[in-house]
């Protein structure tokens, strides 16, 4: 029987296969086709193949549970892949690169002249109590002045069919491993399907990210040492850790592993002694990576790593402070931004955003919070945020009360309708929502993944797509339709 | 190299070795008790007894409560779960050094030692659970020579491997050697014979003694093969002599190299046929303590102090 479009039912959103006539889209009639033929017990065959492709492979994520331990997930995957258009992906690459590099100038703006704010186009208080910018970095050099050199941007579509961009991690995001590996369940379950398609290959990543950081490095004559900095394997994202150093043939370390001398250079200890290290692909947060610098008590880090930093002696990716832009509210700004340093016209358009610290716009948020998304400046993983529509009373009491005490801390966007794609859930064919994660990478030149991480809400109805939270994913074909 | 990760690497070997020998030990004492006279079970308190971890076993000394113990006891650090979970553990802290179908390989057999544990329980379900975990254990073997580049992390894994191996042996002569079965039976020729193939068995060196010796299966010659020949790899002689080769390449390998000229040196000059009951035990005591201090000289030169003290209680536990 296979999957009968006909019969599937999505709300009166935008889905990312079928039209609103029940059709495939263009870009998606042979693989909707090709699931329309198959067998009911194939798709399931293909199911359980790929359920235990993910097991063996070992693709987990690390969940913590209640009682302070943490528990390997396998990853949830669903098979039916999304599809989009080379030439709509087009669009988006040209908007992502566009909107990332206003960021780097923006940062290295903010620890320089800060003429964005002398020329009033950023708010000054904005500044000052912002949690991630670090004094420490006002005046630093980073190479080709590039501050974020991995960025995650969070990509939605809402019901009229344009794609918005949720916000930008330009910390230490992470699911780009996964991006990879679903790539790699797929061709093991739907080898037969890839001849039919041109699908555009998503794994020159890690070589793709070891150039980017070989860039970096303050020794560029010589063949750069580069490593992955890890808090260690009880990190949600240790997979990943691991994966991207692997792939990229670079020593995983872990804060213990690294020791920084009087010379100020940072060596990595090793069984034939001390070896100089060039560039750190760091995955510790600033507050954990020098317990002389930030927090006294970490022992993620390596003491005096701020000291070789600021002398010059070891790149760091990304470089500390650059979190300042991995703010909701900074994130209003990106459109000014990219007016101001590029004197262009914004290609991919941003959530539109109402600022809590704005008088005019916290009334409006106050008095709207059941319409309303209210996100905090600086959460990640989907904690601490209001969906207005189905929130409670006494939830939205709550954040009103949050907002009064700490309007500078908070955003409200309108609902989006995310948008849908076929799921398999139950051996049936249902709509569940879904983003999008692609990586941009900055150092010399700029690289934006073909595609991203798609990540599905597993729950009927739900929006919360976090894998800590119940998402799950999809792989995602850019697929060109002129080849 | 980084040092931590050497030590994960060397621990990873280990513990690989540490199930497959532990199968292997489980797997043809289970077999001679199909041989021996109905009734004789005393065979399943030496299995403990083997594993050095004796003072935490609290059961009866009959066959199913043993065979819980070693195989799926998750308080037990010497179980075959145990292991493959330690093993598994380290191989997901090194993922980035090691060949990806390595890290699958070992999750693929620590899947499944933990989902059907409970079926090696039963008679019927012991031979192919420990048949799988050797030959998994042997494939993995296989693929990182393979597949992994024989550089200084193959070396830490060979050095591992090799030394546990030598101490698996000694354990297996120390504690088989002695009353495996009640006196009254080992005068009779045919189970002193059995006893001693069956340790050869155990350590799948039936077919090899019977090339490599030519002569019947007796005390002193099996002794001798596993303790002295430089030609089958689970005698303790060969193996150290791999420890020693391997380490040669590596820097700053002087002091435990000394430790392992010291081990060779009473390998070869050890007079089997002088070494009555007692004598014997003394000699495979004092091989292990050389082990151990070999261990430890690579702790030092190697792993640093952190992952030494880390890894140390784990041996210990």
């Amino acid at each position: 029987m296979g999957i009968q479009w006909k019969d599937y039912k999505y709300p009166e959103l935008y889905d990312e296969l079928i039209d609103g006539k029940g059709k495939p889209r263009k870009v998606a009639e042979t693989l909707a086709r090709h699931m329309a033929e198959m067998e009911d017990e194939e798709l399931e065959r293909l199911k359980s193949t790929s359920e235990l492709a993910i097991k063996e492979m070992g693709i987990t994520f690390t969940v913590y549970d209640q009682e302070g331990g943490s528990i390997d997930r396998q990853w949830p995957f669903d098979i039916i892949p999304r599809v989009m258009s080379k030439k709509e992906w087009d669009v988006v690459d040209a908007g992502l690169k566009q909107r990332v590099k206003a960021l780097n100038m923006f940062i290295d703006d903010i620890y320089h002249d800060q003429k964005i704010v002398k020329d009033k186009v950023f708010p000054k208080d904005l500044l000052s109590k912002s949690k991630n910018f670090r004094k420490q970095c006002i005046g630093v050099n980073p190479a080709h002045g590039v501050w974020a050199h991995i960025c995650g941007s969070d990509l939605v579509r809402h019901s009229d069919g344009q794609i918005y961009v949720l916000e930008d991690n330009l910390r230490v995001p992470s699911g780009v491993s996964y991006l990879l590996e679903n790539r790699q369940v797929m061709k093991r379950v739907f080898a037969d399907l890839f001849g039919d398609f041109s699908i555009l290959p998503v794994d020159d990543y890690p070589s793709q990210l070891f150039d980017t950081l070989a860039a970096l490095s303050p020794r560029p004559a010589d063949y750069p040492q580069v490593v992955v900095l890890t808090p260690g394997i009880y990190n949600s994202a240790y997979f990943e850790h691991a994966y991207l150093a692997q792939q990229m043939g670079c020593e995983l370390v872990e804060g213990t592993d690294l020791v920084v001398t009087d010379d100020d250079c940072v060596y990595m200890k090793t069984i034939y002694g001390l070896e100089r290290v060039d560039v750190i692909y760091r995955r510790v947060d600033d507050l954990f990576l020098d317990p002389e610098a930030f927090n006294p008590d970490s022992v993620l880090g390596v003491r005096g790593l701020m000291r070789a930093w600021l002398k010059g002696n070891v790149a760091l990716a990304n470089a500390p402070g650059a979190g300042v832009a991995d703010d909701k509210v900074v994130y209003a700004f990106v459109p000014d931004m990219i007016k101001y340093y590029l004197s262009e016209e914004m290609i991919l358009p941003n959530v539109p955003t109402y600022l809590c610290m704005k008088d005019d716009d916290r009334k409006y948020v106050l008095s709207h919070l059941e319409e309303l998304v209210v996100k905090p400046a600086n959460e990640s993983g989907g904690y601490g945020m209001l969906v207005g529509p189905r929130s409670t009373k006494k939830e939205r009491e709550k954040f009103a009360e949050l907002i009064e005490a700490d309007p500078r801390n908070y955003i409200a966007q309108p609902t989006l309708n995310l948008s849908t794609a076929p799921t398999l859930v139950d051996g049936k064919v249902e709509p569940r929502h879904l983003d999008m994660r692609p990586f941009i990478l900055s150092s010399d030149q700029i690289y934006v993944t073909t595609g991203g991480l798609t990540r599905v809400a597993l729950r009927k109805g739900s929006l919360v797509v976090n894998s800590s939270q119940g998402g799950g994913s999809k792989d995602t074909w850019i697929i060109d339709e002129e080849a | 190299m980084l040092s931590r990760v050497a030590g994960n690497i060397y621990w990873m070997a280990r513990y690989l070795e540490r199930a497959e020998d532990m199968a292997r030990l489980i797997n043809v004492n289970a077999n001679l008790t199909l041989d021996l006279p109905k009734g004789l079970s005393p065979i399943w308190g030496q299995l403990i007894a083997i594993t050095g971890v004796g003072e935490l076993y609290e059961g009866e000394f009959d066959e199913r409560s043993v065979l819980k113990f070693l195989i799926a006891e998750n308080n037990n650090p010497v179980s075959i779960l145990s292991c493959m979970a330690y093993a598994r553990e380290n191989a997901r802290t090194i993922r980035d050094v090691i060949p990806r179908e390595v890290w699958e390989a070992i999750n693929r057999v620590y899947l499944y030692a933990k989902d059907h544990a409970q079926q090696a329980l039963t008679k019927r379900g012991r031979y192919p659970f420990l048949f799988e975990i050797i030959s998994e254990c042997q494939h993995i073997t296989g693929i990182l020579a393979g597949t992994m580049n024989h550089d200084a992390g193959y070396t830490f894994l060979k050095v591992g491997r090799n030394l546990e191996r030598a101490d698996m042996t000694s354990r297996i002569i120390d504690t088989r050697s002695a009353n495996l079965v009640p006196d009254a039976i080992v005068t009779k020729a045919t189970n002193d014979n059995l006893q001693w193939m069956s340790v050869l068995k155990s350590l799948t060196g039936y077919q090899m003694y019977r090339r490599e010796m030519q002569v019947r299966i007796q005390r002193q010659e099996v002794l001798k093969f596993l303790i002295q020949s430089k030609v089958f790899p689970r005698a303790i002689a060969h193996a150290m002599s791999e420890v020693e080769k391997a380490l040669e390449s590596l820097p700053n390998h002087e002091k435990a190299q000394l430790v392992i000229h010291r081990i060779n040196r009473q390998i070869d000059n050890v007079e089997i046929a002088k070494l009555k009951q007692t004598e014997l035990q003394n000699f495979m005591d004092q091989l292990q303590v050389g082990f151990a201090q070999t261990h430890e000289e690579l702790g030092v030169a190697y792993f640093g102090g952190q992952v030494s003290a880390q890894t140390q209680s784990q041996d210990a536990a």
